[in-house]
């Protein structure tokens, strides 16, 4: 087995195959949690607005958005997605980024909502009887208090994200396009070098120094936020 | 005090519910410049619904809020609704009776009614258009203080003074600074403005929440229980910097059981109880004379 991970590491081809799909991973992690984190907030400001008459419609767009996304797999939403929705060819893999950002904002949209939450209701009133909008007072001094809460769910939601993508692949890969992503080339290095074993560790250990270095990006933000807190 | 000058704020036949909870059924008030009214009544009857329906940090159901001449807050057409209801079954009765004479009657009276009903309307409707807009300024003018404190934990003290002045006021930092710097000094804390309120003690905290509001030079403060949940030793420091405010002459209505301080403080002492004012009276009267049996009832429990 060593023997198949020198293998595979010295052929200049297959190691080409697994930073191509480092590099796919990663972007379109990247690209899916920036549109998760936008729908994201904008749903969860949304849902946390005063409740009056013309909040309401948008307030059930977004009950049913999070219902469904948090409530169907992954794998469905894609499907649904590249093969009905966006069928359109040559756009698999961005109909497949955007699944992956709006099921990622289904769920970053409930932590925001919960570390909102979490802070005391006395604030939001405190700012109120001061003279701030609804929306100051969210701004200046809610949001302030609950991204302590927020960051560190929005981490693992991340971290979760990042292996998720990892079924892009599903939708067909060949090398070149960017849903070959390191799951594929996990695949693709088995056809020449045939041990499951061999590629996947190498595969598995490059996901798993990402997720590493994304739980230290965290505790360093969640460290800075505490500094900041007294 | 200034029998002249129109009150400050003017409360007529409020009520507020909860979904099936009546709290408040009907409070009248006029809040003129510079009284010291100290609200007092069992715990639940509505003292703090009826504190932020003031400000509007809750809606009432009906009645009428004006603050400084202009309507904050109107809803008449509310009640008048059961009035229209039972006009109509009125008039379905004097039909049934076939009496044209009551059937006239009624009919004249439904008429009435729905005019009236109408004009509350909208009347009502056009008060809460211009209201929704210009409610935020008015808030400016009307400082609270919670029984919780709610000071802002990210900021530092003197940050919780300066931010609503700056952003709302327009205050530059430099002015914001010393003004809050001023009002630190006035209730002894100017050594704490860098702190975070997390390492202040109650007594403080509260203190500082008192000047938070005042750095909006309100015209009105309103004060819900400040002392309640306070240790013992540290009401007093908190209701020295109350007496002092009322001394200037601060138009304050304070929800409290100091009664020591609707005594000595106070210039009208108001009994809430069962959604509605039982008892208003200087607190002299008020303390040696109350008339009411459940004020009665819950002086002797108190004092
Ligand atoms: N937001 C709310 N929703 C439902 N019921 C409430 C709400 N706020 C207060 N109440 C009820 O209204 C009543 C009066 O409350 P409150 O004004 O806080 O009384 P007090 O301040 O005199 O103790 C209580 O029975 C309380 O449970
Ligand atoms: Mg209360």
């Amino acid at each position: 087995m060593f023997a198949d991970i020198i293998k595979i590491l010295s052929n200049a081809e297959l190691t080409g195959y697994i930073f191509e799909g480092l590099w796919h991973s990663l972007l379109v992690t990247l690209i899916a949690a920036l549109l998760g984190l936008f729908l994201g907030f904008v749903v969860a400001i949304v849902k946390i607005a005063p409740n009056n008459a013309w909040m309401r419609p948008f307030k059930i767009v977004c009950d049913i958005y999070t219902t469904v996304f948090r409530g169907t797999p992954v794998a469905l939403q894609l499907f649904i997605m590249v093969f009905a929705v966006f069928a359109i060819p040559g756009f698999k893999p961005y109909a497949a980024i955007i699944t992956f950002g709006i099921n990622s904002g289904a769920y970053v949209s409930e932590s925001i909502r919960a570390g909102i939450a979490s802070v005391d209701k006395g604030q939001m009133e405190a700012g109120r009887a001061l003279g701030f909008t609804w929306l100051q007072t969210m701004i200046r001094i809610v949001l302030p208090q609950a991204v302590k809460n927020i960051i560190p769910a929005i981490g693992n939601e991340m971290i979760a994200l990042l292996k998720e993508t990892s079924i892009i692949g599903w939708v067909g890969s060949t090398p070149g396009s960017l849903t070959f992503d390191l799951n594929a080339a996990a695949s693709t290095i088995f056809r020449s070098v045939p041990n499951y074993l061999a590629s996947g560790l190498i595969v598995g250990c490059f996901y798993l120094v990402i997720v590493y270095i994304m739980v230290l990006i965290v505790k360093l933000i969640e460290r800075r936020l505490a500094k900041n807190e007294r | 005090m200034n029998a002249n000058l129109p009150p400050i704020l003017s409360v007529r036949d409020l009520h507020k519910e909860f979904k099936d909870l009546k709290v408040l059924r009907g409070i009248d008030i006029d809040v003129n410049k510079g009284d010291v009214i100290a609200v007092i009544g069992p715990s639940g009857c509505g003292k703090s619904t009826f504190l932020r329906c003031l400000n509007l940090l809750e809606t009432p159901t009906s009645g009428e809020i004006v603050f400084e001449g202009e309507h904050v807050f109107r809803n008449k057409h509310a009640l008048l609704k059961e009035e229209y209801r039972q006009a109509k079954k009125a008039m379905q009765t004097a039909k049934l009776s076939r009496d044209k004479q009551a059937i006239e009657t009624a009919q004249d009276e439904l008429q009435k009614i729905k005019t009236a009903y109408e004009a509350e309307a909208r009347l009502d409707k056009e008060t809460e258009k211009r209201v929704k807009k210009t409610i935020d300024i008015h808030r400016q003018q009307i400082g609270m203080v919670f029984q919780q404190f709610n000071l802002f934990p990210h900021l530092t003290v003197l940050q919780n003074l300066t931010l609503a002045p700056q952003k709302l006021k327009g205050l530059t930092e430099a002015e914001a600074t010393q003004k809050a710097t001023a009002l630190l000094k006035k209730v002894g804390l100017e050594d704490k403005a860098n702190a975070y309120p997390a390492t202040l003690s109650g007594g403080q905290k509260q203190r500082i929440a008192i000047v938070r509001a005042l750095a909006m030079e309100p015209d009105v403060m309103l004060f819900d229980e400040p002392t309640s949940a306070l240790d013992p030793e540290m009401v007093g420091e908190v209701l020295k910097v109350m007496t002092e405010l009322a001394k200037e002459g601060m138009t304050m209505v304070v929800v409290t059981h100091e009664m020591g301080f609707a005594k000595e403080v106070a210039n009208r002492v108001i009994f809430i109880d069962g959604g509605v004012i039982k008892e208003e009276n200087p607190p002299q009267e008020f303390f040696s004379s109350p008339k009411d049996e459940r004020l009665k009832d819950f002086l002797s429990k108190v004092l």
